[in-house]
């Protein structure tokens, strides 16, 4: 340490640049590591240009049991007041994760449409008979054509549709209560 | 004779994913077709590894959308066509080469700018000569020649 690129910064700026440097870096990664945790910050998230736009025509999708009739792109524009249409499947780990936030939703009478990506029909009629049914309507989506469409890119999947058919808001991955609270109630309440 | 031949297939190993796609069952009869269904394939981000191309990628989705593109290549459909239709839905992260417009300006800036950032720093530490260093006192042409000597 001769002084050699000392010149011009102090020696005490020298030490304590990087110091708070990396002070700083860790106080990010704290914060992030904190959302990441509390399910308010997705590193992998993708924006799905859908929001704001109306949603994507389909042709009716077949029924999921137990539901004995599937819907189109028709039926939700029709539905007269917003919905949630989630995207799940019974091979799904976050989708059981994100089940009592849905059974939660549903029992405080936000209907939620479920298209079932992917799956076996008799294995998701046994999921829904099981853990519970959120679901006010069903269909299934077993080539996950329809889902591309929706900008689909892993199950689950919700969407907020208005009585307009248009998509107020997308969340991809499993709704926590948290996300329910200060993101998707506030939205319901908005396109009442 | 183990090291080389661990070494030899190491160096084989980019090769393999090179060829990871190679389901005959996926691609077009017409060859012209499949080479432009993964020309544009290949410029097509898979979202569930993020990293990969489509062309690249292991993943169920991946597979669906080759799929997809492959079935839009037939139609004769043009490649940016075929681009945008992946872009409305999954928008421009999908595209492993980002688009230049004003929200992208500062990316696609950041090399010159480094390079930029590069050349003026260069230029002001070789504006700042360090001053000569003071001639040795007597005492240190005494040591040094003492040194010198022995």
């Amino acid at each position: 340490m001769s002084g050699l690129p000392a010149r011009g910064l102090s020696r005490r700026a020298l030490l304590g640049i990087p110091l708070l440097a990396a002070a700083a870096a860790g106080g990010g990664f704290y914060l992030l590591l904190r959302r990441m945790e509390a399910g308010r910050y997705d590193p992998h998230a993708v924006d799905n240009p859908l929001v704001g736009h109306p949603i994507p025509e389909f042709a009716a999708l077949p029924a999921q049991a137990p539901a004995e009739t599937g819907f189109g792109s028709a039926d939700l524009r029709a539905a007269g007041r917003p919905v949630l249409v989630n995207f799940f499947a019974s091979w799904c780990v976050p989708c059981r994760i994100e089940h009592p936030s849905l059974m939660a939703l549903a029992k405080s009478g936000v209907p939620i449409w479920g298209i079932a990506y992917k799956d076996r029909s008799a294995d998701a009629a046994k999921l829904l008979d099981e853990d519970g049914n959120p679901y006010a309507r069903l269909a299934r989506d077993e080539s996950g054509r329809v889902s591309i469409d929706w900008g689909l890119y892993g199950v689950p999947e919700t969407f907020l549709i208005d009585r307009g058919g248009i998509v107020r808001g997308h969340w991809a991955g499993p709704l926590s209560e948290d996300t329910v609270r200060d993101e998707v109630s506030p939205l319901l309440r908005k396109y009442a | 004779m183990i090291r080389v031949l661990g070494f030899l297939v190491l160096l084989a190993l980019p090769l393999a994913s090179a060829f990871a796609i190679s389901d005959p069952a996926e691609m077009l009869p017409d060859p012209k077709e499949e080479a432009r269904a993964e020309a544009i394939g290949r410029q097509l981000r898979c979202l569930v590894c993020q990293n990969e191309s489509i062309e690249d990628s292991g993943a169920d989705l991946a597979r669906d959308l080759r799929q997809v593109v492959r079935q839009h290549v037939a139609a004769g459909e043009k490649d940016q066509e075929i681009i945008t239709w992946m872009v409305s839905r999954y928008g421009d992260f999908v595209r492993l080469r980002p688009p230049f417009e004003p929200l992208t300006w500062l990316l696609w800036a950041s090399p010159a700018l480094a390079l930029g950032g590069g050349v003026l720093f260069v230029a002001f530490a070789a504006r700042q000569k360090r001053p000569a260093p003071a001639p040795l006192s007597p005492a240190e042409q005494r040591k040094l020649k003492d040194l010198l000597k022995s």
